[in-house]
């Protein structure tokens, strides 16, 4: 592994496989068929985009114009507001792949979460910008920005469903309904962790309160 | 030595106990009586903006009776016409100096050949440029037209209307005149807007009825409720005011009570409406919160609901002054609909109430009268206050700059004060400094005021470096070009026939 890192080709390839994520985004059928299928993504390039996106996440926060963006800072918390992203992803990626893997989904979990993350590839790609822009427009151009801050997020929702039907080779049809089924596993999911910690929580604070008494008593 | 013990800690005790009623007779200054809201809705304490100084019970005015349930007040030049209500009389007091008053007249009778010479508790009163007397007699149902010496001039009975219940006996309650002598009022149990009389006394109209809004779920339960269960449900009528104040422009404030936390938060009703000759609201509501008074309506001392607007005054500079019955606050707002400050609060202390009915301007001076005190409180505005005033009037008389001395001087008293930012923000931009404005209306996220800044700082910026913009540009486009150029020829000669040998 550290060997490979010494390697020129390892660079090569990475960087091959960071760029074929515009060609994913401006070709979603061919580009997600040829990224699992004939392995012209990577594991390293979707983690790039992730960090990319998160950066764009919350550099927006600090450099976006005050018009488009007010942050009440006292009510920022940076590990929840990137949780707000991760957390999500990750429910999407189990959930889609727990699913698709039982009706002859192609994909393994490693290439849902791969296709997902060069499916985000556009938010970056325009956040940053637009970071940009937004100081240098007004209120009465406002529509502008809005229209393609709109645009980015829309167009990565539509890239992560052409990805899925890509990765786990499904008809047009039987895509939306995995991925409306998926949806559904994400709150599920939420519920049982929910419920999980609720009960983890009643029973820590049973013995705690059991302690306690002990110590009362002795 | 057991005897020294107990001596110092009686000793001890007496001390604590100075300092505690000393900190009690703080409690009125310990920051938290006056307040404003910034642009987060988060509320920030600021320096009093307005005083006591003095509170004037029946004694101190010299009476010979106490007040009783006093419900109206009326404030003409240095005048102040106190309707004591319960007594059936109407009082005068003049303001002689700064601190004090006088009694100058109690009316309990006029002259005149009607059937009633007497009052039955009067409720408001307004008085006309040429002295005339206007009472709304809401015991006996009308509304009496008196001259200066109190003779009887005319009264302005129930309006005639096939459409007002002919049962409803008519008690007018609230009233205002304007410059032509017509009056308008407020009646208890028509809810159709303001009753206006022109200035002959014949009835002329209803004026300023609320919009009667409702959705479409409550559509579809009055139609599946049966004859009986409609009965009960609340009716869709408009509401009633409270109070009306006829500010120096012929436009007049309204404020009511009478609006569901949901219809105030929804936007659906106004606690407080200027309304035009037509009836129609004209209030300018461009500020960060609402204008409905307090943001946070949990309960908090044993109040709760929004803020109950019963009494509303306005100063020529069209700052408006809202009184909140519920929580015994006063809010101030100015032509725009931003909150200047907000203060005061239930007890018994001085600048607290404990039922405060009717709230009055002298001047920039407030009056408030509490009909279970029985008494008029007078609040004279502190340097804060003055000098918020001053930047307001000075900014629109178009003194720019001086507006934005003011305003600093406004901000060093009390740095969390957003519009002294926006102020100062404001005059920069009128004085054509573009960048300065940009960054003290950033801070404090006035967007429109920013963009109207930055347009003309991008037209400068532009303006000054057409030349580098114009030699950029032109590189961008150019060098690719005879980059290409060259590469080409390059090309040509690498395969031309005379160089191949």
């Amino acid at each position: 592994m550290i060997a490979s890192l010494k390697k020129k080709e390892t660079y090569v390839h990475y960087l091959a496989t960071l760029r074929f994520a515009l060609y994913c985004i401006t070709h979603p059928l061919d580009g997600f068929w040829d990224l699992t299928h004939e392995k012209r993504g990577s594991i390293a390039a979707a983690n790039t985009i992730l960090i990319l996106t998160l950066l764009a996440r919350v550099m927006k926060l600090r450099y976006t114009s005050f018009i488009f963006m007010t942050v009440y800072w006292e009510g920022i918390n940076i590990f929840l507001y990137l949780a707000s992203v991760l957390f999500p992803l990750a429910l999407w990626v189990v959930g889609n792949w727990a699913l698709t893997t039982l009706f002859d989904g192609k994909g393994r979990l490693g290439q849902v979460y791969m296709a997902t993350c060069y499916a985000l590839t556009p938010y970056p790609l325009m956040q940053f910008p637009l970071m940009i822009f937004s100081n240098f427009v007004t209120v009465d151009e406002r529509q502008f920005y809005t229209v393609l801050s709109g645009i980015s997020l829309v167009w990565a929702g539509l890239l992560i469903l052409a990805a899925m039907m890509q990765i786990h080779e499904y008809s047009l049809g039987k895509n939306v309904l995995f991925t409306i089924a998926s949806l559904f596993a994400m709150l599920v999911m939420v519920f049982i962790l929910l419920l999980f910690f609720s009960m983890i929580t009643q029973g820590i604070s049973y013995f705690i309160s059991l302690g306690r008494e002990i110590l009362f008593r002795l | 030595m057991r005897k020294i013990i107990k001596r110092v800690g009686v000793l001890l005790t007496s001390a604590v106990m100075l300092i505690g009623s000393s900190m009690a007779v703080c409690a009125a200054d310990d920051g938290t009586y006056t307040y404003n809201y910034d642009y987060w809705e988060d509320v920030q304490y600021s320096p009093d903006a307005y005083t006591v100084s003095g509170v004037y019970t029946s004694v101190d005015l010299g009476l010979d009776k106490n007040l009783s349930s006093p419900q109206g007040m009326f404030v003409y030049d240095n005048l102040v016409y106190i309707c004591d209500t319960g007594n059936n009389r109407i009082v005068v007091v003049e303001r002689v100096d700064e601190e004090g008053f006088v009694l100058k007249q109690i009316i309990e009778e006029f002259k005149g050949d009607v059937e009633i010479n007497t009052f039955s508790g009067p409720t408001d009163i307004a008085v006309s440029e040429e002295g005339e007397l206007f009472i709304a007699d809401k015991g006996n149902g009308r509304i009496l037209k008196l001259d200066a010496d109190l003779n009887y001039l005319m009264q302005f009975d129930k309006p005639v209307d096939n459409t007002l219940d002919p049962t409803l006996t008519f008690s007018p309650n609230k009233i205002v005149i304007d410059t032509a002598g017509r009056v308008y009022c407020i009646a208890t149990g028509i809810n159709k807007g303001l009753i206006k009389y022109e200035n002959d006394g014949t009835f002329s109209g209803f004026v300023g009825a609320t919009p009667v809004t409702y959705d479409f779920t409550d559509y579809i339960w009055k139609r599946l409720a049966t004859e009986e269960q409609r009965a009960q449900l609340e009716s869709f009528v408009p509401t009633e005011y409270d109070n009306i104040y006829m500010d120096h422009e012929g436009f007049i404030y309204a404020c009511t009570g009478n609006v569901t936390e949901e219809d105030l938060d929804s936007g659906a009703a106004d606690a407080i409406r200027r309304l035009n000759l037509m009836g129609n609201d004209i209030l300018v509501r461009n500020g960060e919160v609402p204008v409905y008074g307090d943001l946070y309506w949990g309960e908090g001392g044993g109040y709760e609901g929004p803020s109950h607007m019963y009494d509303i005054t306005a100063f020529e500079n069209d700052v408006y002054v809202a009184l909140d019955k519920n929580r015994g606050r006063l809010f101030a707002y100015d032509d725009q609909g931003r909150l200047l400050f907000a203060f005061g609060g239930n007890g018994k202390m001085d600048g607290y109430f404990r039922q405060p009915v009717a709230l009055e301007h002298m001047g920039q001076d407030l009056l408030v009268l509490d009909s279970q005190d029985r008494a008029i409180t007078l609040f004279t505005p502190t340097e804060f206050g003055s000098l918020i005033y001053q930047a307001i009037d000075q900014f629109d008389a178009g003194e720019y700059t001086a507006s934005g001395e003011t305003w600093q001087k406004v901000m060093d008293i009390n740095g969390n004060y957003d519009l002294a930012y926006i102020g100062i923000g404001r005059s920069l931009l009128r004085q054509e400094r573009y960048r300065e404005a940009m960054d003290y209306f950033e801070l404090k996220y006035d967007d429109d005021n920013y963009s109207k800044a930055f347009k003309q700082y991008r037209k400068e910026w532009v303006e000054e470096h057409i030349l580098i913009i114009f030699i950029v540009v032109f590189a961008i486009l150019i060098i690719p070009l005879i980059i290409g150029r060259i590469k080409n020829i390059k090309h040509e000669i690498d395969i031309a026939d005379i160089f191949r040998t």
